[in-house]
């Protein structure tokens, strides 16, 4: 089963880095180690994609990647950006400190 | 032989990368561990013969998008925050949740695992064409509409994220 390498192997990895990116996203306090779990999640979308892409010997799941890899750029630039602001007014990037719209 | 000792070696780099990211206090180690972890990921595309996205892995997300984090990490000061708990009331619940997840893909994977057992085809288009060259057929034609939106999209991303930063608009 250890070898030789198959698709199965890269969707075991994915799903580990998945997993990984979410548990940082659910325990974590800091909001930028949460936005590095995020494009850890994302990084485990495109392995999937890429691997299936090999599997099906076809380019289409290689350029849904590059799609996928442009929105992480967007997300991050806008939630470093929103994050800047946020420690500007609040002094704070703890993300359970900030509960204005908690009741 | 030697690409599953390959595949092994990018696979440790990827998850030990990615769970030493979320465990470190200081969110400085954390980006280089991310670092690691992206690295890991790019092996893995080069053995999946993507070479295009290996370069894009290199280029964007470790020269990119890490840089514009540790960029981040100096402008907003995390001293206080590093000498306080990193991890929040609910993360038991957190890790049950994680696991339940990780149990059900482990189960469904199980079950699916004869379908995906087999090794890819060979490839032979692509040798003597090329990874990129074939990207950028594709990409140009059948996708031209979504390439356009998404260069739309880093356009609002770039005047949002301008916008958010400034002091004053």
């Amino acid at each position: 089963m250890l070898t030789p390498i198959s698709t199965i192997h890269y969707l075991i990895i994915s799903a580990a880095l998945l997993l990984i990116g979410t548990l940082g996203v659910l325990v974590r306090r800091n909001i930028v180690v949460i936005l590095m779990s995020i494009e850890l999640i994302l990084n485990a979308v495109n392995i999937n994609l890429i691997a299936f892409s090999r599997h099906h010997d076809n380019v289409n799941g290689q350029i849904f990647a590059i799609f996928v890899i442009t929105v992480a750029v967007a997300e991050a630039a806008v939630g470093l950006g929103i994050l800047i602001a946020l420690f500007r007014n609040r002094e704070t990037v703890l993300a359970d400190e900030i509960d204005l719209l908690k009741w | 032989m030697i690409v599953t000792i390959f595949f092994y070696a990018f696979a440790l780099l990827t998850l030990g990368g990615g769970l030493l990211c979320i465990t470190r206090r200081s969110a400085v180690h954390s980006a280089i561990w991310l670092v690691v972890s992206l690295l890991g990921a790019a092996g893995l595309y080069l053995q999946l013969q993507a070479e295009f996205l290996f370069a894009v892995q290199v280029v964007l997300y470790i020269g990119g998008i890490v840089v514009l984090f540790l960029f981040v990490i100096m402008l907003v000061n995390l001293d206080e925050a590093a000498k306080q708990r990193q991890f929040n009331r609910q993360w038991l619940v957190g890790l049950a949740a994680a696991v339940l997840v990780g149990a059900e893909v482990v189960y469904f994977l199980r079950s699916g695992m004869k379908t995906f057992q087999l090794p890819a085809p060979a490839r032979t288009a692509l040798i003597t064409e090329g990874n990129t060259e074939k990207l950028a057929d594709v990409l140009f034609s059948e996708y031209l509409l979504p390439f356009e939106i998404a260069s739309v999209l880093l356009l609002v991303a770039i005047v949002g994220s301008v916008i958010m930063a400034k002091k004053r608009i």
